[in-house]
């Protein structure tokens, strides 16, 4: 059996399915993300998890024992809030010291204990400063310090990075990963970035609808989407009408219409080579910079298809530029019908 | 001079003319000279007047019944105040609304009613007898005690307690509680570790407001705590109509100030010096 296990776990608000029979099995010391837009029960199973939403039905299992009931308190587990929740009266010190203190840990364990985890996450010369003082970053490392210092059997992150600004988002994302790591606990994260979630996981698990659509290591989640909306939401995705051939392998239509398959094709997968070569004939309608890429829309027969190309210093196509595009057979993906629907 | 003081005119003239000038002319009249057979001389000056009111025992007795009863109905109005305005922050939509109208509603009815609406319940016959008496019990002097006179201004003052404490329990961040709660405190220790000193400020200001409010009221006292249970007010209001002695009057009314603004400043000053580092204010 898996360290935290969720089984058929649901919630209700009213008529409103808030979270549909999940279920979700996750190993000792594993990182994993609750990826999914808003309002797709991400954060509610979360809450669930922690004990701050009752549950409906179905059950939690953290190491064996049946959590489904118990009182946040007695669960023990660390939590970090979107907002922080730092207590805006105490010291960093006394937030972290927090925890322990309600455990009635000697005051000379607490006092190393906190210097510990300060160290961890390299906060220790802000310990006498109050959050108020203190930058967005290194808040979330108080709420982090804060959560792991009472050694919690798992660690539930909730939408930890959402208040940060874009460069320190990466580098709290290395952080929280690093010390994961450092600290070997289980942890779960709720995000609706897919960048964040793809980067530091183990394994992602895709919420639509209050409903689980897809589990995978972040690669085969990006590689293989199982659903057209699983496609979109990871990453960008061209999406092909296709059909299947004689010999069973998934065919782009080009004859128009709606094909018997939907296919999804990654705009890096697609190499843009000399007009009149390549599978499908196009026109460079528009072009981005992001820095390292180029993301091009180009007009074609199939449609509009989006190109990112990267940017090796060669010099980028003009609008209204006739281009070839090609990729392998073997990169197009069989989506499979949403079987529900936002 | 700038455009910002030609705005604020109306407010200063309004400031000057109804607070600054009474209050001057109220001060200069308590150093006048006063005679049974003439009234008030303009143009002598004298100390008689808080000489008599510092050499006066019934005054001290007055004073201190004033701020007793005072600060009975502070602590009450906390007692009472906070846990409401933590119930009414954590209610739904519609009923937050309801409930935050009921506790305004009294506001806008006149002091002297609701004084006399107490009056009703408390007197010697009143509802309140007469369910005693109905149950088998001897009925109670319940009107013209500091009892009636301190229920009836902790009703009053309710509001004044709620409403601040209410707003700075607007700005806390819910998840702050869940945190706690997460970390292992029980609901109680969140009460008193996390929300409490959180809504400190409000606290303080409604203490303030209640303290101040209740110290120099008149109509309650006046109405239910009758002739022979006087607060500082009603004295000078007896002094001013009954024995026409304005300079006196005026002298209880400026030591009233006086002390009231001593008690508040340092209670303000206590307890800000205590949340000051943690709170930032």
């Amino acid at each position: 059996m898996a360290f935290l296990q969720l089984n058929a776990l649901s919630k209700r608000y009213g008529a409103v399915d808030a979270v549909v029979a999940t279920d979700l099995a996750v190993e000792k010391g594993e990182f994993v993300s609750l990826l999914g837009p808003s309002g797709c029960g991400k954060t509610t199973t979360l809450q669930m998890i922690a004990g701050f939403v009752d549950v409906s039905g179905g059950q939690i299992l953290l190491d064996g024992r049946d959590i489904t009931h118990a009182k946040p308190a007695s669960r023990g587990l660390g939590v970090v809030f979107q907002s922080y929740a730092l207590f805006p009266h105490m010291s960093v010190r006394d937030n972290v010291a927090f925890g322990l203190k309600m455990r009635k840990v000697p005051a000379v364990e607490i006092a190393s204990k906190v210097k510990q985890v300060l160290e961890l996450v390299r906060l220790a010369p802000h310990a006498e400063r109050y959050p108020r003082e203190l930058s967005g970053g290194q808040r979330q490392r108080v709420a982090l310090a804060r959560a792991l210092v009472i050694e919690p059997p798992v660690l539930l992150l909730d939408e930890p990075l959402s208040n940060l600004d874009a460069n320190l988002r990466e580098e709290m994302q290395f952080e929280i990963r690093r010390i994961q790591c450092t600290v070997g606990i289980t942890t779960l994260m709720v995000t609706h970035d897919q960048a964040e979630a793809l980067s530091i996981s183990d394994r992602v698990v895709v919420m639509q609808a209050g409903r689980v659509t897809q589990i995978d290591v972040p690669y085969k989640l990006y590689e293989h989407p199982r659903t057209r909306f699983i496609s979109d939401f990871v990453g960008k995705a061209n999406m092909l009408a296709g059909d299947y051939d004689a010999l069973g392998t998934p065919q782009v239509r080009h004859e128009g219409g709606d094909g018997e398959l939907t296919l999804s094709l990654r705009p890096e997968k697609i190499q843009l080579v000399d007009a009149g070569t390549g599978r499908v004939q196009g026109k460079v309608l528009d072009r981005y910079f992001f820095g390292s890429q180029w993301l091009y829309r180009i007009h074609t027969s199939l449609g509009e298809i989006t190109v990112v190309r990267s940017n090796d210093g060669s010099p980028p196509l003009g609008r209204g530029t006739a281009v070839g595009l090609q990729w392998h057979a073997d990169l197009l993906r069989v989506l499979a019908a949403d079987e529900v629907h936002p | 001079m700038s455009r910002g003081y030609l705005l604020s005119l109306p407010a200063l003239v309004l400031f000057a003319g109804l607070l600054i000038l009474p209050l001057g002319l109220t001060l200069v009249l308590s150093f006048n000279v006063f005679d049974y057979q003439v009234g008030v001389k303009a143009d002598e000056w004298t100390l008689a007047h808080y000489l008599a009111l510092f050499s006066d025992a019934y005054f001290y007795e007055i004073f201190w019944r004033t701020f007793w009863i005072s600060a009975l109905v502070t602590l009450l109005c906390v007692v009472i105040g906070v846990p409401q305005a933590y119930i009414l922050s954590r209610m739904g939509t519609p009923w937050r609304s309801i409930f935050l109208i009921l506790i305004l509603t009294p506001l806008l009815i006149s002091v002297v009613v609701r004084a006399f609406g107490w009056s009703l319940l408390l007197g010697a016959d009143g509802l309140v007898n007469q369910v005693i008496q109905a149950l088998g019990g001897r009925p109670l002097k319940l009107l013209y005690t500091p009892f009636a006179v301190i229920i009836a201004l902790v009703h009053v003052m309710l509001p004044f307690m709620i409403i601040p404490v209410w707003t700075s329990l607007q700005k806390l961040d819910p998840s702050a509680e869940q945190a706690a709660l997460s970390l292992g405190a029980s609901q109680t220790t969140v009460m008193r570790k996390i929300v409490l000193p959180q809504v400190m400020p409000g606290v303080l200001s409604g203490t303030l407001i209640v303290f101040g409010l209740a110290a120099s009221s008149f109509a309650i006292p006046g109405l239910l705590g009758g002739r022979r249970l006087k607060m500082v007010a009603t004295v000078v209001y007896d002094q001013y109509l009954s024995e026409l002695n304005w300079p006196m009057g005026a002298t209880i009314a400026v030591v009233l100030l006086l002390v009231n603004l001593l008690i508040m400043l340092s209670w303000n000053r206590m307890v800000e010096g205590r949340y000051k580092k943690s709170l930032g204010v």
